[in-house]
């Protein structure tokens, strides 16, 4: 069997084509495998930063002013927060797909239970961390 | 491939609405997805009123009563109007689900219809399910044995057919299929959850002896892998069904088979 072998026939080319998010209903499970690719796609930028924070440290001096200069604006600190959050919501969704790979957690409620939990964890997870960094400060 | 809008020519404008003339209190609203492939126009919306006190409590209770009453050139598929058939399967107020067996009064404000999403359109709510049912023919759905065949029919343990519960009773309406965003955007080569649970119902049927062609059929990035648990399906199938769990069967089977 040939890949795209279930293609159009282009028997009907002119036919429109349904609409398809334009109108779907949103579900949260459907919401947080959107928010799941994003906050995915947001951890290369992190891990970027997170890089630059690491050579400013090791070369130190103005390198490392500039940097804890740029993180220590209320633009750094949202980003980080930022960072942080898409970590943590990252985290919570990898293992929840690692349970529903097993098999297991995906039927109704159980498979609404584990979504919530993931959302509301990486809000709390993310809070939890920025607050102890407060206090310790 | 992933295209967030709609093509040019699929762009849904607003449509008539039709002259409403009971009273208005027994009324219910309706705003119904046309396309006339004889018009040389764009997919529009029109509105319909629906006399309650005339019609049955279903969705497809209400089309058949625009279509005899109304507008009698309003196109849709129905056959058993009792959730058996799938024919009347299209999206009402934002689900795929079948309109025979939804009541109009579960639904807040005008009862919004629309044909099964992203499939090409034929007529009005009648979409054209060719490549749906190419992929499931594709699984070889039917019993497929090596073992000279017994004197009067294959047998199984009353264990065994329990397994097939829960996957027996799909009536391949596509509502799963189509509410699956990663059919959406692969649809030419994921087979989507309907199929693969088609799929997933020969794969553990005690009587079948080709599973290891069939596993080996679906083991594929994108016949199989491009399911992300995304679940509308589940969420979607009117009868209560989980090709969601079955897809995540088949890749265990697929990793057992390694072991």
């Amino acid at each position: 069997m040939k890949e795209a072998e279930f293609g159009a026939s282009g028997i009907e080319t002119r036919r429109p084509l349904s609409p398809h998010l334009q109108i779907y209903r949103p579900t949260l499970t459907m919401m947080m495998s959107i928010a799941h690719r994003i906050t995915g796609a947001a951890l290369y930028f992190g891990t970027l930063l997170l890089a630059w924070f690491l050579i400013a440290v090791s070369t130190g001096g103005g390198a490392y002013d500039v940097a804890a200069y740029c993180l220590n604006s209320i633009a750094g600190k949202l980003i980080l927060f930022g960072f942080t959050w898409a970590l943590f919501h990252h985290l919570l969704g990898g293992i929840r797909h690692a349970i529903w790979d097993t098999g297991h957690g995906l039927e109704h409620p159980q498979r609404e239970w584990l979504t919530r939990a993931g959302l509301v964890g990486g809000i709390g997870l993310t809070v939890t961390v920025w607050t102890i960094a407060y206090l310790v400060h | 491939m992933v295209e967030f809008a709609l093509p040019k020519n699929s762009r849904v404008g607003t449509g008539k609405t039709w002259p409403n003339h009971g009273d208005s209190r027994s009324q219910t609203e309706f705003r119904i997805y046309r396309w006339n492939p004889d018009d040389n126009q764009n997919p529009r919306v029109d509105t319909y009123f629906v006399d309650r006190s005339d019609c049955g409590p279903m969705v497809l209770d209400a089309l058949i009563w625009i279509k005899t009453k109304i507008d009698p050139a309003l196109t849709f598929r129905r056959s058993c109007r009792e959730g058996i058939c799938g024919s009347c399967a299209m999206n009402i107020d934002g689900t795929n689900t079948l309109a025979c067996t939804h009541h109009m009064d579960g639904v807040k404000g005008a009862v919004k219809i629309y044909p099964l999403p992203h499939l090409p359109v034929i007529k009005d709510l009648v979409p054209d399910l060719s490549v749906f049912y190419a992929q499931h023919a594709s699984i070889e759905p039917w019993l497929q044995t090596r073992s000279p065949p017994p004197e009067k029919e294959w047998l199984q343990t009353p264990q065994d057919r329990l397994k097939l519960d829960g996957l027996y009773e799909c009536i391949l309406c596509a509502c799963c299929s189509t509410s699956c965003p990663s059919y959406w955007w692969n649809g030419d080569r994921y087979l989507g959850p309907a199929v693969l649970l088609q799929a997933y119902r020969w794969l553990i049927d005690s009587r079948d002896e080709a599973t290891g062609e069939r596993l080996d059929n679906v083991e594929d990035p994108f016949r199989l892998y491009r399911c992300h648990t995304i679940m509308n399906c589940a969420k979607a199938c009117p009868k209560g069904l989980n090709p969601a769990k079955a897809i995540a069967e088949i890749k265990n089977m697929h990793i057992a088979r390694q072991i």
